[in-house]
C-alpha cells in the first residue's frame, strides 16, 4: 500500500515537472556563455517561474539546432554573416562579452608583467620565434629576465569561438598570418600542441615549461595563470579585465554590420583590450509561437538590465547600456509572429 | 507422473514447486498428456530458434547499417578528394581541404608502440602467474590485473596528462634523447621537444591500457595447457624458460594471438586517453616526441564544432577508415590463425 502511495505521488510529481517544463524556454549552443546563462536562468526562474533549458553543445551545434527549429534560440561565439542570417531567416544579437587572454608558463614572471605586440604573438604562433629570449621579445620586455627556453605553442584542438577571436585578431595584425593561416573556429595550425576546451589549453600551459596559450579570461583568472599585456590598436599596452573588455565593446560600431555581427578584435580606443568578443544569440525572424518568442526576449531583456552583477561575479562583461537600447529596437522591428505582428509589444 | 511432466518441460521446472500438485491433478484428467506437451515443446523449440536467430542476424543488420551510414556520410568527402583521401596530409578547415594520412599514421603508430611495449610485459605477467607465482599470490595478482581493465579510459587520460607527462618530460625523455636518440637510424625518433606530450606518450599510455586485456587472456589460455605436458618436459630436465617457449607457447598460440588482437583492437579505437596526451596536432613528424593526432582523437576533438559540411563528411570518412583498418586487422588475424591451424594439422 505504501508502495502504491509512493508510486502515485511520484507520478504526480513527474507530471507536475512536465507541466513546469512546458513553459521553459530552450536554447542550445556555445559553451562559453553557458555558466552565465544558467546563473541568469536560475535567478530568473526564482522570480518569474520561467526556466531555461540550455544545452552547451558548442557554437556549431547551436547554429544547426536553431536552423532545425528544435530550440527557441541558438547561441554562437562567432557571428553569422549577414547573408547567412538572411538565408535562414534569423535574427542575431550579442548577449554577453568576454575576452581572450594569452597566458604563459614562465618562472619568475608575474601576471601582467610581460608585454607582447600582436605581430610578435603571430610570429610565435607561426613558429618563427622559437625561444623566450628571442631579441623581438626581449626588446619589448627590458625589465623582465627571460630564460633561454623553447617556446611551446598551445592552442585549441577542437573548433571554438575562442579560436575564432584569437585567429581573427592575428589576421588583423599580421598579413602573413592572414595569408598563410587565416581565421576560423578551427585552422591549420603551423605550430604547437592542441588541448581540448579552455581547460585543456589551460592545463597544457600549466604543465609545459615555456608554454604559451590562449584562454577565456575567466579561465585564466580562475586558474591564476600568468597572463600577458598586449599592445592595442591605439598603441597602448593594456591588461585584460572587465574595464578594457567593455571599452572595446563601447568603441565598436554595432550599427555598421547587420545582425550586430561586429567582431570586437583590434578595436580603436586607448583602453580597449584587443582580443575581445561577444557571444551571440540567434532566433528566427518569424516566431510561430509568439508567446514563446516573447518569453525568450523577456529573459534576455531582464538579464541585460538586472544581470550585470551576476555577470561580473562570473568574470563576464555585461553589454553597455547604449548597445542594450539598440538591441531592444532591433527586437521590436525584426521579430514578428506568423501574422506579421511584432512579438514584443 | 510428476517427475515425468517436469522432465518434459525442463524450462518450466524452477518455480513450479508450489502449484505442482494442481498441475498433476490437471495432467491426471488429460487422457494423452505426452503428445500435448510434445507439441508445446516443438513450439517452444521453434520459438527459441527464431528468437536466437533474430538476435544473431540483428548483429549483421547493425553492422550493415553502420557501414551504409558511414559510406553515406563520407560520400561528399570521398567524392571531393577522391581515392587519395587516406593518403593526403592536408587538414585545413579554413580552406576546406582534408585528408586522412596524419590521423591514420597517428592511429597506427600509437597502436604499434602500445603493442611493442605491452606484449612482452603481458607475457611476463601471464607466465609468472601460471608458472612461477606462489599459489597464495596468484588470485590477488590476477584480480589486480583484471581490475586495471575496468578503469575508465578517461582516468588513464587524466593520469597521463597530470602525472605521467610531467615525469616523462623531466626524466625519461632527456634520458632517451641521449641514449636511443644517438643511434644512427632510429635516433631521429627520439629527438624533439621534451614536453611529455606526443605520439610516444600516447603509445605508452595505450600500452598500460591494453596490458590487462592481453595479460588476462594469455593467462587464461596458459592455464589450460595440460599439466602432463609440462610435467613431462620438466621431467626431461627442461628449464622453466624451455617449458614456456617449447611447450606452453606452441600449445596456446591461437589463444595468445587472439589476446594480442583484442589488445590491438582496443588500442586502435581508444579515444579519450589518447586525446589527452597525443597533443592533437595535424602534423607528421619523424620524431615520436612531436604531437600528432589519431583518428579517434580527431573525431573526439572536432566533431561537435565542425563548421562546414565537408569537414563533417571528412570526419565521417576518417571513421570509415578506422572501421576498415579494424576490419583488416581482424581479418588478418583470422587468416593467420587458419594458416597456423592448417600447418599444425599437417605436422601431426
Amino acid at each position: 500500500m505504501q508502495g502504491f502511495i509512493r508510486t502515485c505521488s511520484l507520478v504526480v510529481a513527474l507530471s507536475g515537472a512536465a507541466v513546469a517544463h512546458a513553459a521553459d524556454i530552450t536554447g542550445a549552443g556555445a559553451t562559453f556563455p553557458y555558466p552565465i546563462y544558467s546563473k541568469w536562468a536560475e535567478v530568473y526562474k526564482a522570480k518569474t517561474g520561467v526556466g531555461l533549458n540550455y544545452q552547451s553543445i558548442g557554437s556549431g551545434g547551436g547554429i544547426k539546432q536553431i536552423k532545425a527549429k528544435t530550440v527557441d534560440f541558438g547561441a554562437s561565439d562567432m557571428p553569422l554573416k549577414a547573408e547567412d542570417l538572411e538565408k535562414d531567416g534569423l535574427v542575431q544579437f550579442p548577449a554577453v562579452i568576454g575576452g581572450v587572454v594569452p597566458v604563459v608558463n614562465l618562472e619568475g614572471v608575474a601576471p601582467g608583467q610581460m608585454k607582447l605586440t600582436g605581430g610578435v604573438l603571430a610570429d610565435i604562433y607561426m613558429g618563427k620565434i622559437k625561444k623566450w629570449n628571442d631579441p623581438a621579445i626581449v626588446a619589448l620586455n627590458t625589465s623582465v629576465k627571460l630564460p633561454d627556453e623553447n617556446i611551446t605553442v598551445v592552442r585549441r584542438a577542437d573548433g571554438s569561438g575562442t579560436t575564432f577571436l584569437f585567429t581573427n585578431y592575428l589576421s588583423k595584425v599580421s598579413v602573413e598570418w592572414k595569408d598563410k593561416v587565416g581565421a576560423g573556429t578551427a585552422v591549420q595550425w603551423p605550430e604547437g600542441v592542441g588541448g581540448k576546451g579552455n581547460e585543456g589549453v589551460a592545463s597544457y600551459v600549466q604543465r609545459i615549461k615555456g608554454g604559451i596559450g590562449y584562454v577565456e579570461y575567466a579561465y585564466a583568472k580562475k586558474n591564476k595563470m600568468i597572463h600577458l599585456a598586449l599592445k592595442n590598436k591605439a598603441g597602448e599596452y593594456v591588461q585584460p579585465d572587465d574595464v578594457t573588455f567593455q571599452a572595446a565593446a563601447a568603441y565598436a560600431e554595432w550599427n555598421k554590420v547587420p545582425g550586430f555581427g561586429e567582431i570586437l578584435t583590434d578595436q580603436p580606443g586607448k583602453t580597449s583590450w584587443p582580443i575581445t568578443g561577444a557571444s551571440f544569440v540567434l532566433m528566427h525572424k518569424v516566431q510561430h509561437d509568439a508567446a514563446k518568442g516573447a518569453d525568450v526576449l523577456k529573459f534576455f531583456d531582464w538579464a541585460f538590465k538586472n544581470g550585470q552583477k551576476i555577470a561580473e561575479d562570473l568574470d563576464y562583461v555585461a553589454l553597455p547600456p547604449a548597445l542594450v537600447k539598440q538591441i531592444d529596437a532591433a527586437w521590436r522591428t525584426s521579430l514578428k509572429d506568423a501574422s506579421g505582428q511584432p512579438v514584443l509589444k | 507422473m510428476s517427475s515425468h511432466s517436469t522432465a518434459l518441460e525442463p524450462g518450466a521446472a524452477p518455480g513450479r514447486g508450489s502449484n505442482g500438485r494442481a498441475a498433476d491433478a490437471l495432467a491426471a484428467k488429460q487422457p494423452d498428456p505426452p503428445r500435448d506437451s510434445t507439441r508445446t515443446q516443438r513450439f517452444q523449440d521453434a520459438l527459441f530458434h527464431q528468437v536466437t536467430r533474430f538476435f544473431a542476424f540483428s548483429v549483421l543488420a547493425i553492422l550493415a547499417a553502420i557501414i551504409a551510414s558511414l559510406l553515406y556520410g563520407a560520400w561528399p568527402a570521398l567524392h571531393e578528394f577522391g581515392a587519395g583521401f587516406p593518403f593526403s596530409a592536408e587538414w585545413n578547415p579554413v580552406t576546406d581541404k582534408f585528408g586522412g594520412l596524419i590521423s591514420v599514421y597517428g592511429t597506427l603508430s600509437t597502436s604499434l608502440i602500445a603493442l611493442i611495449v605491452a606484449v612482452p610485459v603481458s607475457f611476463g605477467i601471464a607466465i609468472f602467474l601460471t608458472e612461477l607465482c606462489p599459489p597464495a599470490l596468484r588470485a590477488p595478482l590476477g584480480i589486480a590485473v583484471e581490475l586495471l581493465a575496468a578503469v575508465p579510459s578517461i582516468i588513464y587520460g587524466m593520469w597521463g596528462l597530470f602525472v605521467f607527462a610531467p615525469l616523462f618530460a623531466d626524466y625519461v625523455q632527456p634520458a632517451l634523447s641521449v641514449t636511443l636518440g644517438k643511434l644512427p637510424i632510429i635516433g631521429a625518433l627520439f629527438q624533439g621537444p621534451e614536453n611529455g606530450i606526443g605520439i610516444l606518450s600516447a603509445g605508452l599510455i595505450l600500452s598500460v591500457m591494453v596490458v590487462p586485456f592481453i595479460a588476462s587472456v594469455t593467462r587464461d589460455v596458459f592455464e589450460v595447457v595440460p599439466g602432463i605436458l609440462k610435467e613431462s618436459a620438466y621431467g626431461l630436465g627442461a628449464t622453466t624458460w624451455e617449458v614456456v617457449w617449447n611447450v606452453v607457447l606452441p600449445y596456446t598460440r591461437v589463444g595468445v594471438i587472439g589476446g594480442v588482437m583484442l589488445g590491438l583492437g582496443r588500442a586502435l579505437g581508444e579515444t579519450m586517453a589518447v586525446t589527452f596526451v597525443i597533443g592533437n596536432a595535424h602534423r607528421i613528424s619523424p620524431s615520436l616526441y612531436e604531437a600528432g593526432n589519431s583518428i579517434a582523437s580527431t573525431l573526439a576533438n572536432e566533431f561537435a564544432e565542425a563548421a562546414s559540411d565537408l569537414h563533417v563528411s571528412s570526419l565521417i570518412a576518417l571513421g570509415l577508415i578506422l572501421f576498415f583498418v579494424t576490419f583488416v586487422v581482424l581479418a588478418l588475424s583470422k587468416i593467420l590463425l587458419m594458416r597456423l591451424g592448417r600447418s599444425e594439422g599437417e605436422k601431426t
